[in-house]
Parts: C-alpha cells; sequence; structure tokens
C-alpha cells in the first residue's frame, strides 16, 4: 500500500523495534513470575467452576488454599495434578473438597513430575480442544451467516440485567450492529473473583459472569441467524481477574474482548507487575481462541490533550502490538485503539482526526483497528452531538477502521436509550455507506496540513519509545508519560497475588495454546 | 405589514415560527410494534401531555417490537416568566488571578480541596476539567492556582473514603462531582455524603459543592449542599464560590 501521508518507513521500524525491546525487557520479567488470577485461570481450564456455601468460587478456593501452603510458585496445574494422582478424583471434585476441608492440597504426600503430567495433560487437552471447537464454530457460522463489512457497527448494552441487555441487544443486531460489549458492572474490574450465575442486577453495567456470557451468546447466535450474519459478542478482559474472563470467553465463544497492557495499571491503579503478568496469559488464550483484542490508547485521551498527546497513543499502539504478538496473538486479532477526542472548536481539528487514523491503519496494516467516538467534547446538545459523531464515522470510513464503537448523541447524559443506539446506527450506517470508496478515491497534499501532522506524530513517538527503550517500562510509567498518570511499580491493588515461579513451574495452556495446531 | 407580536411575559409558552403557537419537538420509544395503532398510541400520548394537534412526522421500528417516534405538537400551557425567581450562586466570578490575590488578602493561608467523582460514576471528566492542571477549553484547573491546593481522588470513590481524605488533609472544600449515574443514584449518593459529613461533625466547617450534567444549584441546595454547579462552569466559578463563602463564613 503507498502511504498517504508519506511516511518515513525508517521511522516506523526504528519505533517498532524499539517498542520490541521494551516487550522484550517485561517479558522476561513476565516468564519468571505469576499471580493468583493466573493460576485461577489455569483451575478454570482444569474445569473447576460453581461457588462453595458462601458463593465464594471455587477456582478461588483451590488457589488461596494453594497460596496458604505457600505453595503458588510452582501453580495450580502442579497441586492438582498432584491431588488427582493422590486421590483419584478429577479437578472438580478436588475443588470441592477443598472448599469443604476435607483436603489441604499442599499437604497430600508428593508424586513425581512425570505422574502429575501424564494426568494433566488430558484434562488440559481437552479444554484446548473445546476452544478450537468453539473457533472453528465461529468461523463455520462466518462462512455460512456471514458477517457485516468492516468498519464493523459495535454497540454497548449497559442495563445490569442479563435479561433486558439480551432484549436490547438483539433488537441492535436487528437494527445493524455487528458487535454487541455488554459493559461490566461498575467496580468489577476491583474484584479479585469473578461472580458466578446469571445477574439482574449491576450499576452502570452488568457483571462478566461465565452464566452471563453463555446467555448472551445465545441471544446473539438466535438474532445473527435470523437476520443473516453472525454477531460478535464482546466483554472486558481486564482488571484483577483479567486471565479468567479470557478464559470464559474462551469457553463461551466470546468474539472480541477490551485487553489493553496498561489500561488497568493507568485507570484502575492496579499494580504493574500483576496487570503485565496478567495481561500475558489473558492474550495467550484470547489469540488461540481467535478472539479479537481491544486495546485502552483511547483513555488516554480523555485524561489528556488529544492534540498534545497524539504521540502517546501512537507509542502505545506500538507496545501493545509487541506484547500480542509475544503471547501469539496475530495481527488479525489486534484491534489496537484510538479515539476521535479532539476539541471541535479546533481550527482543522478534522484534518488532525484524519491524519491520526490514517496514520495508524498504514502503521497497522492487518490490524482491525479499534475506533473510539468523541466522550469529552459532548455536551447535552444531542444535536450538535449528532453531528460530531457523523464526523467520527466520516474519519472511519474514509480510513478504514475495523471496529466502530458507535458515539451516542446522549453521551454525557445517560447511558444509552434504546432509541440513541438506533439513531446512532441509522448515522454510521448512512455515513458508511454513503461515502463507502471515498477514501480510495482521494489522495493528500504532499507537504500539506494532514501529511505533516501524521509525520510529526509519528517522530514523536519514535522518540519516547527509543526513550523508553533507554529506560525500561516500568519507570516510564511510575513518570506519568501515559495518560498524564503516574503509578507505583509496588502501589496500585493487587501486588499480594503475584509471585516469582518455583523451580518446576510448569502451565499446559501456554505450551499447548502458543505451540499447538493453530 | 404587520408588526411582530410582543412577547407577554406572564403568558410565555413555546415558540416555533410564529408568537405563541406553542410548537414543541418530542422523541421517545414505545414499547408497541411500528404501525398505524402505534402511531395512533403516540398522537393519544402527547395530547395527554397537554399538547395539542400532534402530527408523527417520523416513526421507525425498532427491531423487537418497539417502535419510535418523532412528534410535533402545540402546547396549550403558559408559564408567568416575570414571576420566576431561581435560586443561583450568589457570587460574581473572579479570575484566575483575583482568586489568588482573594487568597492572598483575606484568607492568608493555602486553601485545601478535595474533589472526587464519587459512588459508581466512573466519568472524571468533570472533575478533572475542574480540578487537573490543564482545566477545560483553555481555563485552568485548580491544582494551577497558587494559593491552593487541590486534591483530585479520581472516579468511583466511595463517601466513606471522601470524607476521610477530607479529615486528613483538613480540607476547607470538598467538590463531588456526578457525571453519569444510573437510575437516578446520584441522588442518593450525595444525600449520603451530607449525612456522613453531619455524622462527623464536619458540615459546619467545610464547603460543599456538587457539580454535573443533571444537577442545578436549586437541587444541590435541596440536597444539603452550599452550591451546585451545572454545565459550562470552569475553575474559576467553582473557585470564587469556594474562597468567598469560606470568608462569609468566617472558615479561614
Amino acid at each position: 500500500m503507498k502511504s498517504k501521508l508519506n511516511l518515513d518507513p525508517n521511522i516506523i521500524d526504528s519505533a517498532r523495534n524499539a517498542a520490541a525491546n521494551i516487550a522484550e525487557d517485561v517479558q522476561t520479567f513476565i516468564d519468571v513470575h505469576t499471580t493468583t488470577a493466573t493460576e485461577r485461570t489455569v483451575a478454570r481450564l482444569l474445569g473447576i467452576d460453581g461457588i462453595d456455601e458462601i458463593e465464594r468460587p471455587l477456582p478461588n478456593v483451590v488457589i488461596d488454599n494453594i497460596k496458604e501452603g505457600g505453595g503458588l510458585g510452582r501453580g495450580a496445574s502442579f497441586w492438582i495434578g498432584n491431588a488427582m494422582v493422590q486421590t483419584g478424583d478429577d479437578p472438580q471434585t478436588i475443588a470441592e473438597k477443598i472448599s469443604r476441608g476435607e483436603i489441604d492440597i499442599t499437604r497430600l504426600p508428593i508424586t513425581d513430575e512425570e505422574k502429575i503430567k501424564e494426568v494433566i495433560y488430558p484434562v488440559a487437552e481437552k479444554t484446548v480442544a473445546k476452544i478450537k471447537a468453539n473457533r472453528e464454530k465461529r468461523e463455520e457460522y462466518i462462512r455460512t451467516l456471514g458477517e457485516g463489512q468492516q468498519p464493523y457497527i459495535y454497540v454497548i448494552v449497559a442495563t445490569g440485567n442479563i435479561y433486558e441487555d439480551i432484549l436490547q441487544a438483539q433488537a441492535a443486531a436487528k437494527q445493524g450492529a455487528d458487535i454487541i460489549a455488554v459493559i461490566r458492572t461498575t467496580g468489577q474490574s476491583l474484584l479479585d473473583y469473578v461472580p458466578y450465575g446469571a445477574t439482574t442486577e449491576g450499576f452502570g453495567g452488568t457483571y462478566a459472569t461465565q452464566e452471563n456470557f453463555r446467555l448472551m451468546r445465545r441471544a446473539l447466535d438466535e438474532v445473527g441467524e435470523e437476520v443473516g450474519r453472525y454477531i460478535r459478542l464482546c466483554n472486558y478482559c481486564s482488571g484483577l481477574c483479567m486471565p479468567e474472563i479470557a478464559a470464559m470467553g474462551a469457553i463461551e465463544r466470546l468474539d472480541v474482548m477490551l485487553n489493553d497492557a496498561l489500561y488497568g495499571i493507568l485507570f484502575r491503579d492496579i499494580n504493574m507487575q500483576r496487570t503485565l503478568v496478567d495481561q500475558f496469559f489473558s492474550r495467550v488464550i484470547n489469540g488461540y481462541a481467535g478472539i479479537m483484542i481491544n486495546t485502552g490508547e483511547d483513555n488516554y485521551l480523555t485524561t489528556d490533550d488529544a492534540v498534545e498527546a497524539a504521540h502517546t497513543v501512537l507509542a502505545s499502539q506500538f507496545i501493545n502490538e509487541q506484547f500480542a504478538l509475544k503471547a501469539g496473538l496475530p495481527e488479525e486479532q489486534m484491534g489496537l485503539g484510538h479515539a476521535f477526542e479532539m476539541d471541535p472548536y479546533l481550527e482543522n481539528g478534522f484534518l488532525y482526526e484524519l491524519a491520526q487514523a490514517q496514520m495508524a491503519r498504514e502503521i497497522f496494516p492487518n490490524a482491525p483497528l479499534k475506533y473510539m467516538p468523541p466522550t469529552k467534547y459532548m455536551t447535552g446538545n444531542i444535536f450538535k452531538g449528532h453531528v460530531q459523531d457523523a464526523m467520527f464515522n466520516m474519519v472511519s470510513i474514509m480510513t478504514h477502521q475495523g471496529l466502530q464503537l458507535l458515539g451516542m448523541l446522549t453521551e454525557a447524559i445517560h447511558t444509552p436509550h434504546l432509541h440513541d443506539r438506533f439513531l446512532a446506527i441509522e448515522n454510521a450506517e448512512y455515513v458508511f455507506n454513503n461515502c463507502r470508496n471515498l477514501g480510495d478515491e482521494i489522495e493528500f497534499k504532499e507537504d500539506g496540513i494532514i501529511q505533516k501532522r501524521a509525520q510529526q506524530v509519528l517522530k514523536d513517538a519514535e522518540e519516547l519509545l527509543k526513550q523508553i527503550d533507554r529506560e525500561d517500562l516500568f519507570s516510564t510509567i511510575e513518570r506519568g508519560k501515559f495518560g498524564g498518570v503516574k503509578r507505583p511499580r509496588d502501589g496500585g491493588k493487587g501486588l499480594d497475588g503475584v509471585c516469582k515461579k518455583d523451580t518446576g513451574y510448569f502451565n499446559p495452556f501456554i505450551e499447548l495454546m502458543l505451540g499447538g495446531e493453530r | 405589514m404587520a408588526e411582530v407580536a410582543k412577547v407577554d411575559f406572564t403568558k410565555v409558552k413555546p415558540y416555533g415560527d410564529t408568537m405563541n403557537d406553542g410548537m414543541v419537538q418530542l422523541s421517545f420509544t414505545l414499547p408497541v410494534p411500528d404501525g398505524d395503532e402505534a402511531m395512533e398510541a403516540a398522537r393519544q400520548l402527547v395530547k395527554k401531555m397537554g399538547l395539542e394537534e400532534p402530527s408523527v412526522v417520523h416513526h421507525a421500528d425498532l427491531g423487537c417490537q418497539y417502535s419510535y417516534f418523532v412528534v410535533y405538537a402545540k402546547c396549550t400551557h403558559t408559564v408567568d416568566y416575570s414571576k420566576i425567581e431561581v435560586p443561583k450562586v450568589d457570587v460574581e466570578t473572579m479570575s484566575k488571578e483575583e482568586v489568588e490575590e482573594y487568597i492572598a488578602e483575606n484568607i492568608k493561608r493555602k486553601v485545601v480541596i478535595v474533589g472526587a467523582c464519587t459512588g459508581t460514576d466512573a466519568h472524571t471528566v468533570g472533575i478533572d476539567a475542574i480540578m487537573n492542571m490543564k482545566g477545560y477549553n483553555h481555563h485552568f484547573g485548580l491544582e494551577r492556582y497558587e494559593g491552593m491546593e487541590a486534591i483530585n481522588m479520581g472516579s468511583q470513590v466511595p463517601n466513606e473514603e471522601l470524607v476521610a481524605k477530607a479529615i486528613e488533609v483538613n480540607a476547607d472544600a470538598i467538590l463531588v462531582s456526578q457525571v453519569v449515574t444510573q437510575k437516578d443514584v446520584h441522588i442518593p449518593n450525595l444525600t449520603q455524603l451530607v449525612e456522613l459529613l453531619e455524622a462527623e461533625g464536619l458540615r459546619d466547617k467545610i464547603v460543599l459543592v456538587c457539580g454535573g450534567p443533571r444537577l442545578s444549584h436549586e437541587l444541590a441546595k435541596e440536597l444539603g449542599y452550599d452550591a451546585g454547579f451545572g454545565p459550562g462552569s470552569y475553575a474559576e466559578d467553582v473557585a470564587s464560590f469556594v474562597v468567598t463563602e469560606m470568608v462569609n463564613r468566617n472558615l479561614i
């Protein structure tokens, strides 16, 4: 593809190399650590589910038992496998016995590692096969039913009640939505467990539970058959349970997951060591399950200025790309994020937005870019807001974005009403259809405003990445380079769940998902 | 040519393109399938709202046996504009420099302000616009004010934590932002903060201010706040109020 922006490929390569070094540096840290959430994920993938009598999820019960026995560093696979050998029970029965106090998992006699692997691998392989079957089922649906054209129309439901969400989601699919995201209840990202069962109460969103995933999946398959289009389901793979949500999503065939390497650190004050270790396993799972991830760079622009901080978005996209590659997540599943958040009164602001979006398109040609709507400068003037959203849709179709999270004219007033979503879809469909190939027909003036802006942002991003490479990612975050938010290495939530791996640690899923047949 | 009709301020009604035509535009959804019956339902409903001659200019099927309407109609009611009194934040807004000068002259110490977006609300745009260094729309935030110590606690802060922080730093004022809340939870949430402050015996010693798109000064007063700031307010509006209130109430 010829660059419309006349971007210097050497600068792109240099920025990408710096990002690769940064990710490599962090990966050496990740490789020797594990976390409670990572091990709970292993427990889930080994088939442990359900809750005890005080509604504690069994994966938490098991990992807490391992942690209390000082065994977290050996990993859940070792202890569960050992218990399987010693008791002859399956993982779920073992978990139930632990919850009743009948077993203390780290106090059982220890068998040799060969035997443990002999019993664990068949169980792990079964789950991995199930996830693979889900991926194939999605592919088959897309082959037989078809799918919407990119940019996929992406809308959010957020009633708090999964059954009401289903009604709204099905309505949105009939109106033209391609992706339904069920926004999570406020504060779920800070829970150190995943709630259980179908839920009907939440604030600003609905609990992410495996049962809620299953119910929504079924509803979207149903409506997809009806409208003759595969409808993708999205949830939020972030927070203290990041990899557990990935596992649940892989098992219930979600298609899209918000999954950012840095978001939790910056915007939810989750400890950076915890998040970086957790994001790795979550991306391995998402990658294997064929789930498209969405990164959260748009958030930098709500806390920082969209014009001044544009290069931090690009720098973060480069870093997210490298972390994703490390986790075996192909470019086609990298929904790198950015947003249309410049002040609408800025002269030629549309040109800068266009430059930014086109730049991302050219630098990440195979990534289904996730484009986020205006929020910061949305007011109660819904009529003007509808025009802002139309301008946003225009940039998207001109630059071939992958996923379009639709702006709502009532942004900044309330969570979307049923017809707000309808009007947003109508707006997007109109602009997308009416300007479908506009971008292919036009070139930008050499050394004009658009070209120069993109070149400058790229140069600034390269500079920032080189600077981070000279120090390291941890200290860069400590100094507030992203989103203007400063986070200390040992601060934030969830640090007590981080643990160094012991010798003999193993996680069969990393091996099966990264090395196995894809 | 006839003159343009004069406005009667004792009997004001909506203006479309002719004085007193009463024209109003509405849009809403009814949980019934789109069709003639749905349009008739919309018309009848609009009539019950005190509007005449409803005209459904647009209707659409929302895809789940619900339908959407855009309706124009004429309002039959009037209000007496000449008798209206709205409580307002009764302070002349000073510029940033004037506020700084005012603090130096009248308070003579640092003014400590704690702010947060409380309860379930995760939207920090409002509190950031008022407090953060950069401010909003070229109006610098309180963090940049000389003579002020502004602490922005961010989003989803429980009222208990906010009060604890206010006690810890000996705050002169608390700013609470409520932007997007579901099913009106901002009302009980704002009320609970007042109750907590009263229980701690702090309410009288602190300037308590709330802000957000669905908050007015009147509602704020009703809820037990000293002031409420709606959309379009900047840091200097809030700062002017806080420092003047401190002096007026002798909280120096």
